[in-house]
């Protein structure tokens, strides 16, 4: 059975919709840099990227002129809104590990009920790590929101009871938003509430594609 | 009268030897000095230590040196993006080091070697695969990992102008690792956009001190 999901940037405005107005948000690699294009109606969200970028605005749209050299942790061209500025590697990780970040957007292979969160590491020994800002975020952000699909490509859960691939954090994921529905993760309870469910979506139908039991 | 221009990118990187240890900047495709990586390239030293972000993407920065098999070993945050076709292969046949060491943790490594402190205890890792077999430590409850400083024998950098002192400023998000490296390296050569006179520079706006900076070369401008 097929379910309806809902496309990245539809996914992105979704989170984006959670984000309180004044917040300093890092947005990680992968499908979260594109929250970026999302700030909600009469609120001021500054994106931060790890390669040394506060005030991170829109993509620039094609044929706009652009500058090569202003990109975003996924290395796609940014544009910097008004207000924003630059700063070096060390200062961006001083920014993040001394608890300056009101939260941190990242993608995840797998989370769990406990809101460990696996995300650089696989379990094919030729596929090579790539950690980059995430242990740092994971510590360092005061909330962590995970982005990701509901599933793997190969339709394996990625909301788990526990991760059976290496830690980038332990305990740290609050909430997780995928294309199906939102989550909160109750660390203290090793439990993910369903927030939200998006339409056509029905619990059963959520939790059957859940590799942990959902509280309704 | 100090002036640390140099005529030529072969000259600025000809007296590295085989087993160098090299810092690059850049992250992703901004604030790369390609065009001293390609002078490394040409001078050929082997056996290299690459110390990077990332591993380079296509033909073109760190992935030539891995094409043209000069280094034995790469200290890296984030080695597989978009492109990094060279190290991706590499590794798969086993023919290369990977020392993999979170973004933070690599440039603050970096600022230890440079500030002349011995290491420093982070959160970051605490618990994960990248702390085994470091020393840990509980600070006001909470679990930290005992990092050490990171030096190297060179930096290649890349930044929009210098004066005659090596001042430097950077061009938008291409600042990344570059001002961090150049304080942690024996000898920091940087490319530029342009070369001004001495004065010129808004002293406000000068990111890396010429202080930390020994060669620059002007970029050839396409």
């Amino acid at each position: 059975m097929s379910l309806p999901r809902l496309t990245t940037h539809e996914m992105a405005a979704r989170l984006a919709a959670d984000i309180t107005d004044g917040a300093y948000v890092n947005l990680g690699i992968g499908m979260p840099v594109t929250v970026a294009n999302h700030v909600p109606a009469g609120r001021q969200v500054i994106y931060h990227s790890e390669n040394g970028i506060l005030g991170v605005g829109r993509s620039p749209e094609p044929g706009e002129d652009h500058d090569p050299d202003l990109i975003n942790a996924a290395k796609d061209p940014v544009t910097l809104i008004e207000g924003g500025c630059y700063f070096d590697t060390a200062e961006s990780f001083a920014m993040m590990r001394g608890g300056h970040l009101d939260l941190a957007v990242l993608g995840a292979f797998q989370v769990s009920a406990t809101g460990d969160l696996a995300n650089w590491a696989t379990h094919d020994a030729t596929y090579p790590p790539a950690v980059g800002g995430a242990m740092d975020l994971a510590v360092g952000a005061k909330t962590v929101y995970v982005l990701m699909r509901h599933t793997a490509k190969d339709g394996t859960p990625k909301l788990v009871e526990a991760c059976d691939l290496p830690l980038t954090g332990a305990a740290c994921v609050s909430r997780v938003y995928t294309d199906l529905g939102v989550f909160e993760i109750d660390r203290d309870n090793a439990a993910a509430k369903v927030i939200e469910r998006f339409d056509g979506v029905s619990f059963d139908a959520l939790q059957a594609v859940t590799g942990l039991t959902l509280v309704e | 009268m100090i002036d640390k221009f140099w005529p030529d990118m072969g000259a600025a990187v000809a007296d590295m030897p085989d087993g160098a240890s090299v810092m690059i900047g850049g992250f992703g495709s901004s604030g790369i000095p390609l065009a001293l990586i390609d002078a490394v390239c040409a001078a050929g030293p082997r056996h290299l230590t690459v110390i990077s972000n990332n591993t380079g993407s296509g033909e073109t920065g760190v992935s030539a040196l891995l094409r043209e098999g000069l280094v034995d070993k790469v200290v890296c945050s984030y080695p597989r993006s978009r492109g990094s076709v060279w190290f991706e292969r590499l590794y798969q046949q086993n023919a290369i080091e990977l020392e993999l060491v979170p973004q933070g943790t690599l440039a603050e490594r970096m600022r230890a070697a440079g500030a002349g402190l011995g290491g420093f205890f982070t959160p970051t890792g605490y618990g994960t695969a990248l702390a085994d077999g470091k020393e840990t430590r509980m600070i006001d409850g909470r679990g930290h990992v005992l990092e050490a400083p990171l030096a190297a024998d060179y930096a290649l950098l890349s930044a929009y102008k210098a004066d005659p002192w090596g001042n430097l400023v950077y061009n938008t998000a291409a600042r990344n690792f570059n001002p961090v490296m150049a304080t942690a390296a024996g000898c920091a050569v940087v490319e530029v956009g342009a070369r001004v006179a001495l004065g010129e520079l808004n002293p406000e706006a000068v990111a890396s001190p010429g202080i930390f900076i020994d060669r620059v070369v002007v970029r050839e401008q396409p």
